[in-house]
């Protein structure tokens, strides 16, 4: 039916846009037919976009998909594109309410008519048994575990008679031997001619399962290349590029005597991380580095009292605050940037200066009143010191840009001149000044004795850092001290080099 | 960076154990079994009934049960569709009261409290019906297109038509009502009252529909992960507008009836139905939340408060403590639907 010389799926000069930001620039890919190929980058390098693009869910402003050398359906034509590609997104598009029978064949259950039940389970179990997926047809989705749920996605993904599916971080949501079944049905998948396009943020999978990788880089193509002949080395340096000047570091020299300010003790939270140590000394920066499943966040979030652990201790400024209490633990001199600033950090509708107090509230008045004039004077040397861009203390944070929205939130994380900090993802999403000047407030800290743990998936944010930890599968496998290269530590983080 | 990993990792059956197909096979099983999970409280409650007052078998006793609670079961036939979508409509019991009165009102002439158009009587039920539709769809504007708060929108809807049936009506109670239009309320088929046999038609439709279309299900699929549903073809807006026409159209149906069985449209007809429609829908397994229920559930829902309700006045108790008794056994009969089924109730 097809040429067979070209090849499975090719996406040609496809350029994105999306407002003022660049998605895809003028990038593409091409997929041999049986091939598993993969597609890597660091966050915001467009590899979302294309699976937008490759599964007809978003046009590209220039540039073509061709399937088998022929081109894309229509837009609209949502069954002309799921017979051409499937894709495992990854959210969940499994309905937990409905069994599992119900969500392989939703809105296709019958035609006009009435449903058979015992036809449509007849029906689900020679397409589970077809990809060897053993679940019971009639169980609820809702009951079952992550790996089934994902199994389910494929063998859906795969009924409506697509060859070509991608696979988008499958393996981000499972532990290990689920990680090694999926391999094998992957290459099982690959045996019966499917082909395949696999994204990972670890490339050690890649090299066990891919046998072509492409690499983009700031929405760009950077190359594409057979796994076998492309070293680690060479594959890293291709994602992280040339370090770009970012915010410079301040010299800062650690006193190996100081107290320590916060720290772990053997702590584990079941499918997080396990029998963690940490110590943090004043004045010291910590920095947490490792994949989206490496446990960072969780663990930042278990020292802040946002997770109570399922074993171990948590000391801050040498006394143990209640497990799972965050106010315990700011009481005892914590202050918190949390991970995301919109669910977490702020209080949209309430002014920068309410939101910057809100901790120090008690201190503002007597006898639980808050004190405006007190309020506002405190508000406005914060704006001052974080260089916050506002018409004044009284403005609503809903309203400032990402960057100064991040301002109060560390402002507020700062306002009891607390003796640890921890800071998760403090520059997501802000420009480059506005990370100078929370960059910069950190190592404020540091000098005023503060100890801090950083965690951070930008490199350039943990340059700051006096040492990094690197988690892998919830683990810290390495420590490494200042001067490291972004190439070093993204093979360590990637699991490649856990030496 | 998702959290989906709270799933426990202890759920039974990992994939390859044969385990998974046995303890699957129970899950559905039980899964039936919390469907049928009132019955066994309903015949508690006739042989408890029975006990307490030998009138209560009496085929005329427990038909008056049934007529009394057709109204109740329409609406929540009509809240239990729009809760399984994933919404909410608060605005089904002023439509009882406001769908008969302004139809009535453009039959009727000035002298009885009509508005002056007099239109022939025969249009009475479809205008009634179609009133009841047009309210519905209305939400369904305000909720889909505009993206409201179903919530809220149905609140203001609530204050808002019983508004207009007071201003429509100026607080009175409308009497002189045509013949046909009480017909379908007090008529008697097969020696059964014809709003049983309605109500009857009403769920077997709806329970196949939802048990066996795929429209029916994808009222399902939109109430358990909507982007899921959209992903799948499933034209969600167009169903949940159908949906919302659905409760006002059943609504209007169930102000028929009641105008019907009273003979007249009183200025507070429906007034304060709401909370019963919800205690009902939840306590016979319909999920706030969306998703999750059955439309006989549903129903044996409506006919435990109808049972309960039946058993306080038989039993003699007065008057004025019967409301707080029954919102206490509404209380303890949602915290043992709690305990059964496990799960926190949202």
């Amino acid at each position: 039916m097809s040429d067979t010389s070209s090849p499975a799926v090719e996406a040609r000069n496809i350029t994105k846009r999306y407002g003022p930001t660049t998605a895809l620039d003028d990038a593409g890919i091409t997929i041999a037919e049986g091939e598993t190929h993969a597609l890597v980058g660091r966050n915001g390098a467009g590899k979302s976009t294309l699976v937008s693009i490759l599964t007809g869910l978003q046009r590209p402003d220039a540039g073509r998909v061709l399937f088998a050398g022929r081109p894309a359906p229509a837009p609209a034509d949502r069954d002309g594109w799921r017979s051409n590609v499937a894709c495992v997104y990854q959210r969940s598009t499994i309905i937990p309410t409905l069994t599992v029978a119900e969500n392989l064949f939703l809105n296709r259950q019958a035609g006009r008519g009435a449903i058979n039940w015992r036809a449509l389970r007849a029906r689900a179990r020679d397409l589970l048994d077809q990809y060897g997926v053993r679940v019971d047809a009639g169980r609820m989705a809702g009951d079952l575990d992550v790996e089934q749920r994902q199994l389910l996605e494929i063998a859906r993904a795969l009924s409506f008679g697509a060859r070509f599916i991608i696979l988008d971080e499958p393996t981000a949501q499972l532990d290990g031997p689920a990680i090694e079944r999926l391999f094998e049905r992957m290459r099982a998948l690959r045996a019966q001619g499917v082909t395949m396009m696999f994204i990972s943020h670890h490339l050690d999978e890649v090299y066990r399962v891919c046998q072509s990788v492409t690499v983009f880089r700031d929405a760009r193509h950077v190359l594409t290349s057979a796994v076998a002949e492309l070293p680690h080395d060479e594959l890293v340096s291709a994602m992280t590029g040339e370090a770009a000047a970012g915010y410079q570091a301040r010299a800062r020299a650690t006193d190996a005597g100081a107290p320590v300010v916060l720290g772990a003790e053997k702590l584990t939270l079941a499918g997080r991380y396990h029998d963690v140590d940490l110590s943090v000394r004043a004045g010291e920066i910590v920095g947490l580095a490792g994949s989206g499943s490496s446990g960072k966040v969780g663990l930042a979030e278990t020292l802040v009292g946002l997770h109570v652990p399922d074993s171990g201790t948590v000391t801050v400024n040498g006394t143990r605050p209640r497990p799972g209490d965050v106010s315990s633990a700011l009481r005892a001199g914590l202050g918190f940037v949390p991970r995301d600033r919109h669910k977490e950090g702020f209080v949209p509708l309430l002014s920068i200066a309410e939101n910057a107090t809100l901790p120090i509230a008690h201190k503002l008045g007597r006898f639980g009143a808050v004190s405006p004039s007190l309020r506002r004077a405190k508000g406005e040397r914060m704006i001052e010191e974080l260089a916050i861009a506002t018409t004044g203390p009284a403005q609503p944070v809903g309203d400032l840009s990402g960057g100064n929205a991040q301002k109060v939130v560390m402002a507020r994380a700062l306002a009891d001149e607390p003796r640890a900090l921890v800071v998760i993802d403090p520059t997501a999403g802000v420009d480059v000044r506005a990370k100078q000047a929370l960059l910069g407030a950190v190592e404020d800290a540091a000098e005023r004795g503060a100890g801090a743990v950083l965690v951070s998936d930008e490199l350039d944010d943990l340059r700051i850092c006096d040492r990094v930890l690197v988690m892998f599968h919830g683990q810290v496998v390495k420590e490494v001290p200042r001067g490291w290269s972004d190439a070093d530590l993204v093979a360590v983080m990637e699991g490649v080099d856990a030496r | 960076m998702t959290q989906t990993t709270v799933t426990s990792p202890g759920s039974p059956g990992s994939p390859g154990s044969p385990k998974g197909r046995t303890s699957g096979g129970g899950a559905v099983r039980l899964a039936r079994f919390r469907d049928l999970a009132l019955v066994p409280a309903i015949v508690l409650l006739v042989i408890v009934g029975a006990l307490i007052e030998p009138a209560f078998l009496s085929g005329d006793n427990l038909t008056n049960v049934l007529q009394q609670q057709t109204e109740l079961s329409l609406l929540v036939l009509a809240e239990a569709l729009i809760l399984i979508a994933g919404k909410f409509d608060l605005s089904l019991e002023s439509t009882v009261g406001l769908a008969p009165a302004l139809a009535v009102g453009l039959l009727i002439p000035v002298s009885a409290g009509g508005l002056g158009f007099e239109w022939p009587a025969a249009l009475g039920i479809p205008l009634c019906l179609l009133i009841g539709a047009a309210v519905g769809a209305f939400n369904g504007l305000l909720i889909l297109r505009f993206k409201l708060s179903a919530f809220i929108v149905t609140l203001g809807m609530l204050i808002v038509l019983r508004g207009l049936q007071i201003g429509l009506t100026g607080g009175q109670n409308l009497f002189a009502l045509p013949e046909s239009f009480l017909y379908l309320g007090n008529a008697r088929w097969l020696g059964l009252p014809a709003s049983i046999w309605i109500c009857a038609v009403a769920y077997a439709v709806g329970i196949v529909t939802l048990g066996y279309f795929r429209h029916g299900r994808s009222i399902y699929a939109i109430g358990g992960n909507v982007d899921a549903a959209r992903a799948a073809g499933v034209r969600t807006d167009r169903v949940l507008w159908t949906v919302f026409v659905i409760g006002g159209l059943l609504a209007a149906l169930a102000g028929l009836l009641m105008t019907g069985r009273l003979g007249s449209v009183a200025a507070g007809q429906g007034d304060g139905m709401i909370f019963t429609v919800f205690a009902a829908a939840v306590i016979g397994g319909v999920v706030l939340d969306g998703g999750k229920g059955t439309l006989f559930g549903a129903l044996c829902g409506v006919l435990v408060l109808g049972l309960i309700n039946n058993i306080l006045t038989l039993a003699g108790v007065s008057a004025q403590w019967i409301q707080a008794i029954y919102g206490g056994i509404i209380l303890i009969a949602l915290m043992l639907a709690r305990l059964t089924s496990g799960k926190a109730q949202e």
